[in-house]
């Protein structure tokens, strides 16, 4: 059981309020992501799940209990720091049976569930080391092997990858997520990568300045932006917005177009603009574009393309994938 | 310093500080040395000039077999312990205190370093004076007003009472050091520690203290060493009676009392011995927390 509601929560620092109200349902065996621009309160809505922090006002509730009030410790939560908030002065073993020992559990079986947790993650050779004499992605495993074994309700993660470096977050993403496959546990993940964002969730929740923007599943936020926000942080590159002329023309303030749904040409097309920085990544090419019509534009082209710098080529775009906001930024 | 030019050129820059250094260290100790095999009291006419009688080891045998040697030590170890002990217990104490956000913090914290400004003399006198004098002295007071007898501090619990006074001295030192190592522990840790189900207690006993190992090592051996050679405290509040003779102050009372000054310096010498046999002592126990 993992269930997890927020109604009207809020948070303020002093006079600062950093969530304003705030109503969010998580379901058993979700994967949620909250993702958001830095300062926007993820960590704080993570923290207020958690019990790091109290709520200003507003009720939080896991499995259907009050726990408003409880203590972290009384949640069932387990969480996952950025900075792994591994203790220094015990081993391996030692940090992961710390929650059992806490717990009162017999040596035994915590023996038991600590082999267990350590053969998941791959750290049955490291259980007698200090955590200063691991790899980053090792002090990793041992942080989600301290969560896991308590069998927590639901995992808490705060941009858990952050300190990681590029090659072995892909390797942790994975390996996070099939975790959540195998544990089948509620996971809240914190990141401000929406690459991280869109690969893991089921559900993701964008926040911008403490205010849920849109919440769903990565494809319905692709495909379905409620607002620009939205729309601007959801898919790498940006999306492109046009603003002027050609959004009048469909009935909007503001269009938004992605880079993969404008196609290039080198003969014909709508738009006439010059290539500027070119980045090819072998399977796919980015252009950036000047056009007249509708300002600097990113397109998307697939495989190789003989436009260079310098070059004039023509920009389309699929009219079926435009999506048109008003004036506030709100999706028509 | 990677390079030989530069090693040596450091070497040589360091060479007056290192030469100083030693001379001042080795004239005194190899004196002291010298005057320990010789018969020399001043008094009685010895003189550097007439050449001093050498009696061999006569001085280390007399100083050891005199009835005021092994109650000495006794005395210093008592002091030493008594200090550390206190110091550290309620400096951890303090520290933790102190790292909590509360309304004038700044303040709070410069009234408990004062004492450390204040010389070892005058927190002795007042102490003896303000506090502890048994007519007017404000423990005596609060005695009374309580209905109960003064305690005659100095002479009655003459041990406690100096251990009180150079606690009283020390503490600020030692809730420094605890107070900037408290600061420098991850609140993540302790966060992570709370989710783990760990009560107050045991997130200090597990969390805090463990991390505190290193600061509590240094403060030890730090006062340790400055304690095992408390001499003004003693001087001005018992002058050494009452039991409150330490080490220290028995060579004192030879050479200057007395006019002994070979038996002094012996006393000297043991003072040595026994200041490296607590330090190795104490780096046996806690040195090991230094590495790592
Ligand atoms: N203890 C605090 N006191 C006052 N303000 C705080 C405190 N903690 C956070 N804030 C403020 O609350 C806002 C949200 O902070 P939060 O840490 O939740 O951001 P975040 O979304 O996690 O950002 P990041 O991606 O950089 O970690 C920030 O503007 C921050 O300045
Ligand atoms: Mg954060």
């Amino acid at each position: 059981m993992g269930t997890i509601t927020l109604s009207k929560v809020t948070k303020s620092f002093g006079e600062v309020q950093v969530i304003p109200p705030l109503d969010l349902t998580i379901d058993d065996g979700e994967f949620v992501v909250f993702v958001g621009p830095s300062g926007c309160g993820k960590s704080t809505l993570l923290r207020l799940i958690a019990g790091l922090e109290d709520v200003t006002s507003g009720t939080v509730k896991i499995d259907g209990v009050d726990a408003t009030t409880l203590p972290p410790a009384k949640r069932g939560l387990a969480m996952v720091f950025q900075s792994y908030a591994l203790y220094p002065h015990m081993s391996v073993r030692k940090n992961i049976a710390f929650p059992l020992k806490m717990a009162g559990m017999e040596p035994a079986e915590a023996e038991k569930r600590i082999a267990g947790a350590a053969k998941v993650l791959n750290l049955t050779d490291y259980l007698d080391r200090k955590p200063g004499q691991l790899s980053g992605g090792q002090r990793q495993r041992v942080a989600i092997g301290r969560a896991i074994v308590r069998e927590p309700s639901a995992f808490l993660f705060d941009e858990p990858l952050s300190n990681l470096d590029a090659a072995l977050r892909v390797n942790m993403r994975l390996e996070i997520s099939e975790l959540h496959q195998t544990l089948k546990t509620t996971m809240v993940y914190v990141t401000h990568d929406q690459v991280e964002a869109m690969t893991m969730a089921d559900k993701i929740v964008v926040l911008h300045a403490g205010v849920i923007e849109q919440v769903g599943s990565p494809l319905e936020l692709y495909n379905n932006p409620r607002n620009k926000f939205v729309a601007g942080f959801i898919g790498s590159p940006k999306m492109n917005f046009i603003e002027g002329e050609i959004a009048t023309k469909h009935n909007a303030a503001t269009i938004g177009i992605r880079p993969e749904h404008i196609s290039l040409s080198t003969k014909s097309g709508d738009w006439e603009g010059v290539v500027g920085v070119s980045e090819h990544l072998g399977s796919d090419t980015f252009f950036h574009v000047k056009t007249k019509a509708a300002g600097l534009l990113n397109v998307r082209a697939s495989g190789e393309v003989s436009a260079r710098h310098g070059h004039k080529v023509f920009l389309t775009p699929d009219t079926s994938k435009i999506h048109r906001f008003d004036k506030a930024g709100n999706a028509l | 310093m990677a390079t030989q030019h530069s090693r040596s050129a450091a070497r040589l820059m360091m060479a007056p500080a290192v030469i100083l250094l030693l001379g001042w260290m080795l004239v005194p100790l190899t004196m002291t040395l010298y005057f320990s095999f010789k018969k020399y009291l001043p008094l009685r006419g010895d003189s550097l000039a007439n050449g001093l009688e050498w009696v061999g080891f006569e001085n280390y045998v007399r100083f050891v077999s005199s009835s005021s040697f092994w109650p000495s030590i006794q005395t210093t170890l008592i002091i030493v312990g008594g200090v550390l002990f206190i110091t550290v217990i309620l400096g951890i104490l303090l520290a933790i205190l102190l790292d909590q956000p509360m309304w004038g913090q700044g303040v709070v914290r410069i009234l408990v370093i004062a004492p450390f400004f204040v010389m070892p003399t005058v927190s002795a006198l007042v102490w003896k004076n303000i506090f502890m004098d048994p007519v007017n002295g404000l423990l005596a007071h609060l005695w009374k007003f309580f209905g109960a007898e003064p305690v005659q501090w100095l002479s009655q619990a003459s041990l406690p009472s100096i251990i009180m006074i150079v606690s009283w001295q020390w503490l600020p030192f030692a809730t420094l050091i605890l107070l900037t190592a408290i600061q420098s522990l991850d609140s993540e840790q302790l966060e992570a520690a709370e989710m783990d189900g760990a009560p107050v207690l045991k997130r200090f006993w597990f969390i805090v203290l463990p991390h505190l190992s290193r600061a509590i090592t240094i403060v030890i051996l730090i006062q340790t060493i400055f304690l095992l050679s408390i001499f003004a405290e003693i001087f001005v509040t018992t002058a050494g009676a009452f039991g409150t003779k330490t080490l220290t102050y028995l060579i004192f009372q030879r050479v200057l009392e007395s006019q002994n000054v070979g038996l002094g310096s012996a006393g000297g010498v043991y003072a040595i011995i026994l200041a490296n046999i607590v330090a190795i002592f104490l780096m046996r126990i806690v040195g090991k927390n230094l590495d790592a």
